[in-house]
């Protein structure tokens, strides 16, 4: 098995749902708790498993807003579990999973600098390296009902811009995902083989917004506009 | 990077502690100038021992929880840096033991002393090669990941030693040419070694903003970060240095470092000058402190690129 997660950045609408709702599943979780620093103080700062980027691409008119969430993407080639010192990042062979054992890091830092994708973070409080658990404590609990056993995340998202499974099986959604839509891993040059993959925007004509005919009811409105202004 | 000041002492005072203890051996093993006489191997090898041992202990206060450090030894199969604890740890007996065997017999270069010294050298240089790869391995840090940087370390760290050897040595006011020498060929090929280093990562290559994003073809530009203020990641990778300022920087450490040190060697050499062979000492390790600085806040991670850079 390889399990991973796959983003769909068509969908994806930046709202943050997923990091929150990580925060809130991990922080009591395997590898909680997910220190805040100064939460309610000048400058809020923490230990997150999952963070969205917002970026712009393209000039304009063909330019676009693409919202990026990031979390570990349990690489196959994961060079964090290959340079940590004290063996307590580990990477599991029957599901790829990359995990990190509290109870023998030693705070060093070294595997965050080999990690591409900034998916670790070092929690000053407990002085250990935190990351993404795939939610492990929720996607193997037979103690909840089985549509439930996905990461928080997945569960969360209310755009259905997550997806949660098994990249060795070729029918599983996410590898049918991948195939069909174009899905891809981030800075292939480097190696890693990143299990997570991202689905592209969807490629639409751009809504022309000037030189456009007005409408006799947009005519109305623009003209109260006008009369409400003065 | 965030240049912290422990894995700075980290490897500038290992890596001359390292590089004095070879050359120590190189020296006494062929009776260079007469050798060094008991009293003055005694010396070489205490410096060496009190070097390596504050980059020991600064390495243990970079870490978050220290209280796991000894599990560091457990993975040498596959991490360089428990191939580096390793083999610093076994440093310690050797050279430990060369010293005692020193003080007591007062024979620095008989053959119990020449293999206890050879193999406390050969461990220091291997340890050099293990500090230098931890950087060379990650292939998120272009300006780490080349073979040039344990070359770096290797020059660097014999050059101290060579330097700090050269400098006791008029200290002592034992003839010292060839130990001027020797560290005065070492510091040359450090600094044309650093400036190649120097040339290689100023050209542009490795991962931008688009392969990191997925956009190849396209301009991108980053919006908005996703966090209010710092993360783990800003702190740690968010460093940088002007272009300007870095040059500055450079000038002065390549003063410091290296032009320093050579003319003050070759004033103590030609004066018998004690000061200005300790000035020579002190200069190098400062010097090869601000490169080292220099070495790390010049690192750029590639997760800066998902904070907007466009290329590291
Ligand atoms: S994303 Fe980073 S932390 Fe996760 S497996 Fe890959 S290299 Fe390791
Ligand atoms: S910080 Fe912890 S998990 Fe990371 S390399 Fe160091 S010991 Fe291993
Ligand atoms: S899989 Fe779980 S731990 Fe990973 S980002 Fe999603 S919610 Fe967080």
């Amino acid at each position: 098995m390889r399990l991973g997660l796959v983003i769909d950045l068509d969908t994806c609408v930046g709202c943050h749902a997923c990091a929150v709702a990580c925060k809130e599943w991990n922080t009591s979780g395997t590898t909680g708790a997910l220190t805040d620093y100064q939460p309610y103080g000048a400058k809020p700062s923490g230990v997150w498993f999952n963070r969205i980027r917002h970026y712009e691409i393209g000039e304009y008119p063909y330019n676009k807003t693409v919202n990026f969430p990031m979390s570990c993407m349990h690489c196959e080639n994961a060079e964090c579990v290959t340079v940590c010192p004290t063996g307590a990042s580990y990477k599991r062979a029957e599901d790829g999973i990359v995990l990190v054992d509290q109870n023998k890091c030693m705070g060093c830092n070294y595997c965050s600098w080999a990690c591409p994708y900034g998916a670790r973070e070092l929690d000053r409080a407990s002085g250990t390296m935190k990351k993404c658990t795939l939610c492990i404590d929720r996607i193997y609990d037979m103690e909840i009902p089985e549509e439930e056993r996905q990461p928080a995340c997945v569960l969360t998202c209310p755009a259905h811009a997550r997806m949660f499974g098994d990249f060795d099986d070729p029918e599983s959604p996410v590898s049918r995902a991948v195939r069909e839509r174009g899905g891809y891993q981030l800075m292939p040059e480097l190696n890693y083989n990143p299990s997570n993959h991202y689905l592209p925007p969807r490629v639409h004509a751009p809504i022309p917004t000037e030189g456009m005919r007005k409408k006799a009811a947009a005519k109305v409105k623009a003209w109260v506009n006008r009369v409400v202004e003065r | 990077m965030h240049p912290a000041l422990a894995v700075i002492f980290l490897t500038l005072f290992s890596g001359g502690g390292f590089g004095l203890m070879a050359l120590v051996a190189v020296v006494n093993d062929f009776h260079i100038e007469g050798g060094l006489n008991p009293l003055q191997t005694l010396v070489a090898v205490l410096i060496s021992l009190v070097f390596v041992t504050i980059g020991m202990l600064s390495s243990t206060a970079h870490l978050a929880n220290p209280k796991n450090a000894w599990r560091a030894f457990t993975r040498w199969r596959t991490s360089w840096l428990a191939r580096e604890g390793i083999f610093a740890v076994l440093f310690y007996p050797f050279a430990g033991l060369y010293l005692l065997w020193v003080y007591f017999t007062q024979a620095p270069a008989d053959s119990v002393g020449l293999v206890l010294a050879n193999l406390a050298g050969l461990i220091g240089l291997v340890t050099i090669f293990c500090q230098g790869m931890i950087y060379a391995v990650l292939r998120t840090i272009r300006q780490w990941n080349t073979p040039l940087v344990p070359a770096n370390f290797y020059f660097m760290g014999l050059g101290i030693g060579a330097t700090i050897l050269a400098a006791e040595r008029i200290v002592f006011g034992a003839p010292a040419t060839a130990f001027v020498a020797l560290a005065v060929a070492l510091l040359v090929a450090a600094a044309v070694l650093k400036g190649i280093y120097y040339f290689w990562i100023s050209r542009p290559g490795g991962p931008t903003i688009r392969t990191a994003t997925g956009f190849n073809r396209l301009t991108v530009r980053i919006l908005d970060q996703g966090h209010t203020f710092g993360t783990f990641l800003t702190e740690e990778f968010g460093h940088t240095l002007p272009a300007a300022r870095a040059r500055n920087v450079k000038l002065l450490m390549y003063l410091v470092a290296f032009v320093i040190p050579i003319a003050a060697l070759a004033f103590a050499l030609g004066t018998g000058s004690a000061a200005a062979a300790l000035i020579a000492a002190a200069a190098v390790v400062v010097g090869i402190g601000i490169e080292r600085w220099l070495f790390f806040v010049e690192a750029q991670h590639v997760v800066n690129l998902y904070h907007g850079r466009p290329s590291c």
